[in-house]
Formats: structure tokens, C-alpha cells, sequence
């Protein structure tokens, strides 16, 4: 990892990787406390990891599949029932420019 | 209610089960209860009375039948984060507003089949990120012990109107401590079942790696009965094992001769309030009175737990929270194209805990840092879920603290992230290596606030910590000691 | 293309499965429902909800990779891939990264009559993502197809023309529908790619910089899209420019690629793996399994035409070329008992009607056992050639069962000796010259009393019968 003293995180841009907008106050405090946590999260590099195996799942378990049988879909009602916006049968979003 | 009037007595399913009241009469009382009692700790977002009522008439149907099950009638509260058909289910954030969910969660769904009753849904932490249920859209949730502290989280809910009895018994999620850490600052039962013993769909997921929902009850034999009721494989879950239910209320025997027991030394440390390791310690003596051995025992790699467990968790909720973008459900704020519209709505509609461990998560997961982070971080926890198998060699079940101190006054930690975050040192851990854990009432400190013992069982192991905890408890009487809360809402 | 240039293209080729469910839901696997109506709480990323695999979409991509030459990973498992847009209903999709379910393989192309391997990078299982359609003033997202199982093949950057990326399509698109892996329905968007092109200067090793030309759905696309932007990079560099890494589009009506002004940052996916699937572990046993039940693919097919029916090895390739043209052959041959004339019919008469008519095999009204019998009608000389045509052009119309039509339509051949016998009597007694001309070894004579005869049976006559009746009558 790179120089402790350095900050690394730019927490606008990653906000914006996020899609999530922060105003100029939020994104000022959270730089301050993310780089505090990063600070203390960089403890990690103390350690020799080299050949050890990640750990994805909690269990080891493979092949969990489903066969491929067909089940009941929502009534199309209920599915926009919980749209913000909905027409002709569509979820509604701003148009998009291609 | 003259029949609930000494509610200490009577507030088991024995009272169902014997005929005493019934479960109209019980669900009747404690939505009075709830009333009274969430103008100050404000437990429940939500209750639906009329169609608790509703439960309540068909369980005692059922029951008059004959073909009633341990649970039927027993009135149960449900954390916001599990998806009840027909119900809301805010996950306590503003950004699910509007949300009505159509279908039940698993763990849910096998409540309803036993006939259990739903009185409502219970205050969080928003969508389970937080240690004090003050990060909730519906404002913080209070301890029946004294109101001026926090009652834990993220399931601060659950443990709360349990601990005031405002409900037979709770479900709440536990992700890095949510069960085990609420029960303990609330003097309660709280059950963190091992990783794919409880199927999590319908669970809104923080972290799906980590995630698991499990009981907070008034005692540990309340927990077994859940417990058996809850578990088992789902084939919706594709984490669920295919591992066989036993009945656990049928583990809770004998006391503990024959068994061993490790103690930690890296959960017992300096800096760690003092009152709750002598009651840790008095615990595990009491233990031995009971017959158990107590062997020390090293997880040598527990310091790296709260680092770990903030990369992992952050990293994959910063993918479960994406999809709360205001398209297909959810509250929304206008945009002038689609990305500037989830932009503006998951600005406005996320809490600032939830931000920051999105922004968090995104950051460990994002070129050029995925390695030294993310990936290091599943190295680690392999080395912790290590640490655990070598010490399980060792003995059957660890006992430690839950939390190195009692509950915090409101606000008291609120202000800086990481001396939050530490507070759960030792309840991630068992998240990370996917085993069980129990938070047992084990004493209270010198400003009358409860503390709790966590035994902690290998993956599966649910029946070995459920019977230490049982034959523990037993000995003790702090299960039925009863907030001040309590008898004020008894009126 | 100027001599001058390399031109070195990799094809993205996304392919939706051909399942009956989809991928992680058990919501329908079709196209063409009304929007938003094969739809659940999984495949809308509701809150809660959980994938759970598709066995048999494991199994196709595993069959298309064992058809492909693919090495198969016997321990592969499912990641997610970041990205936010309204298509997507977790803003995640999940995804295979680091380990798909098929490395390596090939695609054998003919390039001026020589085999030409495409080398494939890899093949990865994952979910396609719902479709957006466009109004004035909004955009309206439909989630039925989300969730569909789809395979992305990646080949490297083998091709080096226009011309080979269409070839590549084709024998690609050949071997999944018989394969049964896809319908490969472009209409339907079963297959579509995105076409990664760079040119660099003959002499020059390394690749030059490429753009990426997204989401063509028809292969004619891939071809003009493909033939412009070579030129248009060609000159680019020509003129001493240099391409820009980029991604464009391609406008169909206009004729031309159009940079798609990457007004967005860099993607950044974040890959991790999916914690909500568990991998997926093959045994040597399974990938045998699955590779003994692999059906014949074209060019072992065209081979066994040739051997067990005895066709040319032109007509065999022609019919093996569309699996179902193929099978339809197949069935008519085993029913009529008369390879030669199936396969007659169906490179005659049958593509003839299917390419005037734009129609596949499975749209036409004439069913194998139809043609088997009108076959077997002509075979027993119950109708002759010219009326058989007849009775095809009506099954082609209509439909229906050849006997009744030669019977309706009095097609039926004359074979009865006593009229046969009256017209060829009549026919040497109306023209004694032509006789004469015969009889004086005038051999083509014949031909004419023949189609007098013919023509006094309106064609019913059986010529072969007519034949003999005449020369009976004449060298007596």
C-alpha cells in the first residue's frame, strides 16, 4: 500500500463511481473519517499473506443449482405496483441519450 | 389486562400451551404494551394490529384443533430488514419508501406455517449498518434500562422490545455482532446461527458473505425453540446447507461435566471495561462449578478482525445497495438523465453511516486498490476462520465477552466511525469464520446496565453452545431480572 | 482492402441460451410477451431476493465449449461486475471473471477455399440484462429479458477481414443451433456482438490501437459496419492520423461507425465474487458425459450424406448448411426409401421456394411425409414428373396430403393399356407421312407421335408405356 501520510482516497470520485452525490460538507468530513479508518485498516499489510487462499464463502460448498423447470411470474400488476413512474407497462426513467 | 398484570409470571408459551390466555388475548395486551412502551424506546417502525389480531384468532383456531406446534400464537416482532408479503419493509432507510414487499422471506414463511403470530416491524439500524440503532430513518431506538443509553444494533429493535417486553421474542440479523451485541446491552438471548444453518432469502442483504438472521428471546430455551423452527436447508438460499435439524430444545440437558472450554486470552484485554470482564470472568468460574474444564486458547489473528471484517462487509454492500436506485421500487428524486437521477436519489435518501461504508466499499473494491484491500482481507479471513478450527481442536466452545463495554449514552459514539466500528472487535469474528455464536445475560454493571457472556460454537455447533448457555443461565437469575421499563408500561 | 495493411478483428459474441427457464429465476425463457409480465421479484433485483443457478444453462455452455474444442474448467465459479444503468436491476450483473466455465478452442472458417482456425479466448456464462426502449421525453425499461442465460464467446484477434467475421457468424451460428445451445435467432436478438477492429502497417508486429463498435445484432451489420471502419482506420493512418481507443457505434441507415463521445469515465466493474452462488465443480466424468452425447456437427454430417445416401459432396454441403433444412431432408430420404430423389426435391424445388419466398424450412406448409409421398407416388408411377410439380406447387400453397390432390386435381397417370392404346392409334393414324418418316429411319419421328399422344391424354399418359405402345404399333 502507498505512503501512509499520503491521502489515497478521493472520496468524491468515489462517491461518483457509487452514483451517489455528496455535497461539499459531506464529502469534506468523509474524507477526513474514511482516511481515519483507512489508516487503521492498513494494519492488514503487517501481515504475510503470500500462498494463502482467499476466503470467498464462509462454507464449502459447490453445485447448487436449480433444474430448469419453468414457475409462476408477478402479475404484471403487482411488478409495477412498486414503480416510482410506470407507463405502457414500462418502468419509466429519464430518457436516455445514446 | 388483569391476567397479564404480573406479566413477569406469565410471559412464556407455557401460558399458551396450558390454555391460560389465549393468543388473542396475549397479542391484545402487548399491542397495548407497545403503545405505551414505544414512547420511550420507539422499538417498532410499524405495527398492523388488525391483522395481528387476525393471526392471532386463526392461531388459536388452530390450536383448538389440536394441530398446533410450540409456536402457534406465540407473537413475534420481526426486524425491518426481512420482507413479510403485503408488509413494508424500509430496512429503516428513507430510500425504500413506498416499498410494499410481495413475498414472504424464508425464515418468515416457516414462522407463519407454525402458526406464529407477526405483531410488526422492528427498528434497525438503516439497512443493519450500525452498533446503537441510532442510524435509523425513524429515529434512534432506546434501552427499557435506562433511555439515556443505546440498546445496541443493528437489530436495537429486536433486543429492545424483547428486553421491555413488547414481545414474546424478536427476530433480528447479525452480520458483525447485530444479534449477539443488542441482546447483550439489553439483557437479553441472542442467537447468531453458524453461516447457512438459516436461510437468508428475503433477507435484505448487507453482507451476503456474512449475514445471518437469528432469535432474541427471553431465554435460551425460547432461542432453541426458534431456532429448530428456523433452520434448515432452502433451496432459494443456494448458501443454505442441506445439514439435518435436530431439535434444539431437546440439547438443553445436563450440566457441563465432561465439557471443555477456552478462553481466549486476545478477548480479554487491557483497555476493556473493567466490571464487564469481572462479570465475564465470574461467569466462566460459574461454568466451572458446573463441571466444565476451562482451557486458555490463542486466536492469533483477532486484532486484524475489525479491519477484515470493514473491507469485506463495506465491500459487498457496496454492491447489495446498488440496486437501490429508484427504478423498480423505492423513493426517487428527479434527474436530468437516468445516472444523475440515482445520483440525486441515493443522495437524498441514504443516511450518512450507510454513505460511508458505501463509499468505503466501493474504494477496496476499485482498480488498483482490490488487491491491497479487498483480496488481503479474504486472505485474512481465512487465516481468522484458521484460528478458530485450531482452537475448536482444543475445546467445544469458547467463552468471552460480547462487547468490552456496557451500552453507550446516545450520541456518545457517533461522531468518530472507527471508535465505533472497534466496539464490535469481538462479535465480527465469528461472522468471518461462519460460526455460531450466543450472547447470554451474565451480570450487570455498577450503573444497573446488563452484560452479556458470548459462548461462541464451532459451524454447526448450535446445539453445543445452546446447552452451556441453557445450563449457564439456569444457574443464574439475571434472565428474569426485568427493566424499569417493564413494570412502568404493566399498568 | 490496400495490401499495405494488417487488419486484425476479436468478435464478443453474446449468445442467449436455449432454456425453458431463466438463468437464476424460475420466470420464462421466451420473446415476444407483453413487457414487464415474465417478471419476479429475482429477475426485478428486489430487495431479498437471491440467485439460484440453472443447471441446464451450465450444461449448454459446457456442450458449446466441448463443440468448440474448449478446454473446460473444472473448477469455475461466478463473480459481480459493476456498473449502474437502467437495464440492469441489481446494477450489478453477475458475471464469470477470472474463471469461466471454457478456455481455449476454435472456430474453423473457409478462407478462398483454405481452412482458417479462430483461435477462442474463452467462453463465460452470465445474465442478460433488460431492454430499454426509447420515447419522446422518457425511456421505459422492460425486465423480460433480464435474467436470460448468456454465453459470451470471445475469440481473439485472429480474423482479418470483413468477409472472415461474417464467415466466423455463420460457422458459429451453425454449430450452436445444432448443438442445440441456441435458436440463434438474430431477429430476437439470440446473438449479437461487439466487434473489437485495429489495422497497423504490414510490416509492423504489434497490434495497432483498436476501437470497439457495440451491440450489432445481424451479421450483415457486422459485415458493412466492419468494411467501414477498416477503410476509415486505413485512412486514418494513411493520412499520418492516429486511431483514437474508443468506443462507436454503428449507424445502420447512415452507413458509417460514430464515436460514441465517451462523455462517461472509464469503468471501473469492480469485480468480486458473487457470495450468494457457490462454484461450480465439473468431475472428468460429467465433461465425458456431456461430450458422448454431443450431436453430430455439419461437417461430419456432410460426410455420412455423402457416404450413406450417396449425393455429391456439392448437394450434401448444401443441405447440411441449415440443421433444419438438413433434418427435413433426413426424414423425407428414410420415408420415401429414395435418397437421391429427396435430395433432388430439396436442392430443386424446395430451396428455390424457401430463397424466393424468404422462408425458413419451418414456416413452409409441406411436412417430410408429404414430400415422402409424393415421392413414393412417382416412384409407382401413379403421377409423372410433370404432374408431381403440380401437386408440390400446391403443397407449398396449401398444404395438405398429395394423394388428394392428385385426385382432386385428376393428375393421376394413365396406365390403362386400352386407352393408352386408342390415343397412340389415333395419333399414327392422323399423320401416315411422319410415320412414314419413321418407319424410313427417321428415329426423331418418334418424339413427335409422342407428344401428339401426350397431349391427346392432357398429360396423364405414361411415357414410358407410350413409348412402348408406339414402337409395338410401328416396328410390326
Amino acid at each position: 500500500m502507498s505512503d501512509p501520510h499520503q491521502p489515497e482516497i478521493d472520496v468524491k470520485y468515489v462517491a461518483h463511481l457509487a452514483r451517489m452525490h455528496l455535497s461539499d460538507d459531506e464529502a469534506e468530513v468523509f474524507q477526513e473519517q474514511l482516511e481515519h479508518i483507512l489508516e487503521h485498516v492498513r494494519q492488514l499489510s503487517d501481515l504475510d499473506v503470500s500462498g494463502v487462499e482467499p476466503t470467498a464463502h464462509a462454507v464449502p460448498v459447490h453445485n447448487v443449482f436449480r433444474e430448469d423447470a419453468v414457475d409462476a411470474s408477478l402479475p404484471h400488476e403487482q411488478a409495477m405496483d412498486n414503480a416510482p413512474q410506470s407507463r405502457q407497462g414500462l418502468f419509466v426513467v429519464p430518457r436516455i441519450l445514446e | 389486562m388483569a391476567k397479564f398484570a404480573d406479566h413477569n409470571e406469565t410471559f412464556s408459551l407455557a401460558g399458551l400451551q396450558q390454555g391460560t390466555f389465549s393468543s388473542v388475548e396475549w397479542v391484545t395486551d402487548l399491542l397495548q404494551r407497545i403503545e405505551r412502551s414505544d414512547k420511550t424506546i420507539n422499538a417498532y417502525i410499524s405495527t398492523d394490529g388488525e391483522w395481528a389480531l387476525e393471526q392471532a384468532k386463526a392461531a388459536d383456531q388452530r390450536r383448538a384443533s389440536g394441530e398446533a406446534g410450540p409456536l402457534c400464537g406465540a407473537p413475534i416482532g420481526v426486524k425491518d430488514v426481512l420482507n413479510v408479503q403485503g408488509q413494508p419493509c424500509h430496512c429503516a432507510s428513507r430510500i425504500l419508501e413506498g416499498y410494499t414487499s410481495p413475498y414472504d422471506a424464508t425464515a418468515v414463511s416457516r414462522l407463519r406455517d407454525q402458526g406464529a403470530v407477526l405483531l410488526g416491524r422492528l427498528n434497525m439500524d438503516e439497512f443493519a449498518m450500525g452498533s446503537t440503532n441510532e442510524n435509523s430513518a425513524f429515529g434512534a431506538v432506546r434501552n427499557p434500562w435506562n433511555p439515556d443509553f443505546v440498546p445496541g444494533g443493528s437489530s436495537g429493535g429486536s433486543a429492545a422490545a424483547v428486553a421491555a417486553g413488547s414481545a414474546w421474542a424478536a427476530l433480528g440479523t447479525d452480520t458483525g455482532g447485530s444479534i449477539r451485541q443488542p441482546a447483550s446491552f439489553c439483557g437479553r438471548v441472542g442467537l447468531k446461527p453458524s453461516y447457512g444453518r438459516v436461510s437468508r432469502f428475503g433477507l435484505t442483504a448487507f453482507a451476503s458473505s456474512l449475514d445471518q438472521i437469528g432469535p432474541i428471546t427471553q431465554t435460551v430455551s425460547d432461542a432453541a425453540t426458534l431456532l429448530t423452527a428456523l433452520a434448515g436447508h432452502d433451496a432459494k438460499d443456494s448458501t443454505s446447507l442441506k445439514q439435518a435439524v435436530p431439535d434444539y430444545s431437546s440439547a438443553l440437558k445436563g450440566d457441563l461435566r465432561g465439557m471443555r472450554l477456552g478462553l481466549p486470552k486476545q478477548y480479554f484485554i487491557e483497555g476493556m471495561d473493567q466490571e464487564v470482564e469481572a462479570a465475564v470472568r465470574q461467569a466462566t468460574e460459574q461454568c466451572r462449578e458446573l463441571g466444565a474444564e476451562l482451557v486458555e486458547v490463542s486466536l492469533p489473528h483477532t486484532e486484524y478482525a475489525i479491519a477484515t471484517y470493514y473491507i469485506i462487509a463495506t465491500a459487498e454492500a457496496s454492491a447489495n445497495l446498488a440496486r437501490f436506485d429508484g427504478v423498480r421500487y423505492g423513493a426517487r428524486e428527479a434527474g436530468s438523465d437516468p445516472l444523475d437521477q440515482y445520483g440525486k436519489t441515493r443522495a437524498a435518501f441514504f443516511g450518512p453511516e450507510v454513505k460511508r461504508r458505501i463509499i468505503l466499499g466501493t474504494y477496496v473494491l476499485s482498480s488498483g486498490y482490490h488487491d491491497a484491500y479487498y483480496l488481503r482481507a479474504q486472505q485474512v479471513r481465512t487465516l481468522i476462520r484458521r484460528d478458530f478450527e485450531d482452537a475448536f481442536k482444543q475445546c467445544d466452545a469458547l467463552l468471552t465477552p460480547v462487547a468490552p463495554t456496557t451500552a453507550y449514552r446516545i450520541g456518545e459514539r457517533t461522531a468518530d466511525p472507527i471508535q465505533m466500528y472497534l466496539g464490535d472487535i469481538f462479535t465480527v469474528t465469528a461472522n468471518l469464520a461462519g460460526i455460531c455464536g450466543l450472547s447470554v445475560p451474565c451480570g450487570f454493571s455498577s450503573a444497573d446496565l446488563p452484560i452479556g457472556l458470548q459462548i461462541l460454537g464451532p459451524a454447526f455447533g448450535e446445539e453445543t453452545i445452546l446447552r452451556v448457555g441453557h445450563a449457564y443461565e439456569q444457574s443464574t437469575d439475571w434472565h428474569v431480572r426485568r427493566p424499569p421499563l417493564w413494570a412502568g408500561t404493566a399498568s | 482492402m490496400s495490401d499495405a495493411f494488417k487488419v486484425s478483428i476479436g468478435l464478443e459474441t453474446h449468445v442467449q441460451l436455449d432454456t425453458r427457464s431463466k438463468i437464476w429465476c424460475g420466470c420464462a425463457n421466451v420473446f415476444g410477451s407483453e413487457p414487464n409480465t415474465d417478471v419476479c421479484p429475482v429477475c426485478l433485483g428486489y430487495p431479498g431476493t437471491m440467485p439460484v443457478l440453472n443447471r441446464e444453462a451450465v450444461r449448454l455452455t459446457v456442450m458449446a465449449g466441448l463443440m468448440l474444442g474448449c478446454e473446460i474448467n473444472r473448477y469455475s465459479k461466478f463473480d459481480r461486475k459493476s456498473y449502474f444503468y437502467p437495464d440492469m436491476p441489481k446494477n450489478y450483473q453477475i458475471s464469470q471473471y477470472d474463471l469461466p466455465l471454457c478456455l481455449g478452442g476454435g472456430v474453423e472458417i473457409m478462407v478462398d477455399g483454405q481452412p482458417k482456425n479462430i483461435r477462442l479466448n474463452r467462453i463465460h456464462l452470465e445474465e442478460d440484462v433488460a431492454k430499454n426502449n426509447h420515447f419522446e421525453g422518457f425511456s421505459g425499461v422492460d425486465f423480460n429479458r433480464a435474467g436470460t442465460p448468456l454465453m459470451e464467446i470471445v475469440s481473439e484477434p485472429d480474423l482479418s477481414s470483413a468477409e472472415e467475421a461474417f464467415a466466423y457468424l455463420q460457422a458459429l451460428k451453425q454449430m450452436l443451433v445444432y448443438g442445440g445451445i441456441s435458436e440463434c435467432n438474430l431477429e430476437q436478438g439470440n446473438m449479437r456482438c461487439d466487434i473489437n477492429c485495429s489495422v497497423r502497417p504490414a510490416a509492423q508486429e504489434q497490434l495497432g490501437t483498436k476501437t470497439e463498435i457495440k451491440n450489432m445484432n445481424t451479421f450483415k451489420g457486422v459485415l458493412r459496419s466492419l468494411t467501414y471502419e477498416i477503410k476509415r482506420q486505413i485512412d486514418v493512418v494513411s493520412s499520418g492520423g492516429r486511431v483514437v481507443q474508443e468506443t462507436r457505434r454503428w449507424d445502420d441507415e447512415a452507413g458509417v461507425t460514430r464515436s460514441m463521445r465517451s462523455k462517461e469515465d472509464a469503468h471501473d466493474y469492480r469485480y468480486f465474487p458473487e457470495p450468494d452462488l457457490m462454484p461450480v465443480v465439473l468431475s472428468e466424468q460429467e465433461i465425458e458425459g456431456w461430450r458422448a452425447s454431443l450431436p453430430e456437427m455439419p461437417t461430419t454430417r456432410r460426410q455420412r450424406f455423402v457416404d450413406e445416401y450417396g449425393l455429391p459432396d456439392y448437394d450434401a454441403g448444401v443441405l447440411v448448411a441449415d440443421k433444419a433444412v438438413a433434418d427435413f431432408f433426413e426424414a423425407v430420404a428414410r420415408d420415401a426409401g429414395n435418397p437421391k430423389a429427396a435430395s433432388n426435391w430439396m436442392m430443386t424445388e424446395m430451396l428455390r421456394v424457401l430463397s424466393a419466398d424468404d422462408l425458413e424450412i419451418a414456416d413452409i406448409k409441406v411436412t417430410p411425409a408429404a414430400l415422402a409421398v409424393l415421392i413414393r407416388l412417382v416412384d409407382e408411377k401413379a403421377i409423372n414428373n410433370t404432374g408431381a410439380k403440380e401437386v408440390f406447387a400446391e403443397l407449398v400453397a396449401n398444404g395438405g396430403d398429395p394423394k388428394a390432390i392428385v385426385e382432386a386435381k385428376g393428375l393421376a397417370q394413365v396406365s390403362d393399356t386400352g386407352a393408352l392404346n386408342t390415343w397412340v392409334e389415333e395419333a399414327i393414324a392422323a399423320h401416315p407421312n411422319v410415320v412414314d418418316d419413321y418407319r424410313g429411319g427417321k428415329r426423331a419421328a418418334l418424339q413427335f407421335l409422342m407428344g401428339q399422344v401426350m397431349r391427346a391424354s392432357q398429360g396423364k399418359a405414361n411415357p414410358p408405356m407410350v413409348l412402348q405402345a408406339l414402337r409395338d404399333k410401328l416396328d410390326s
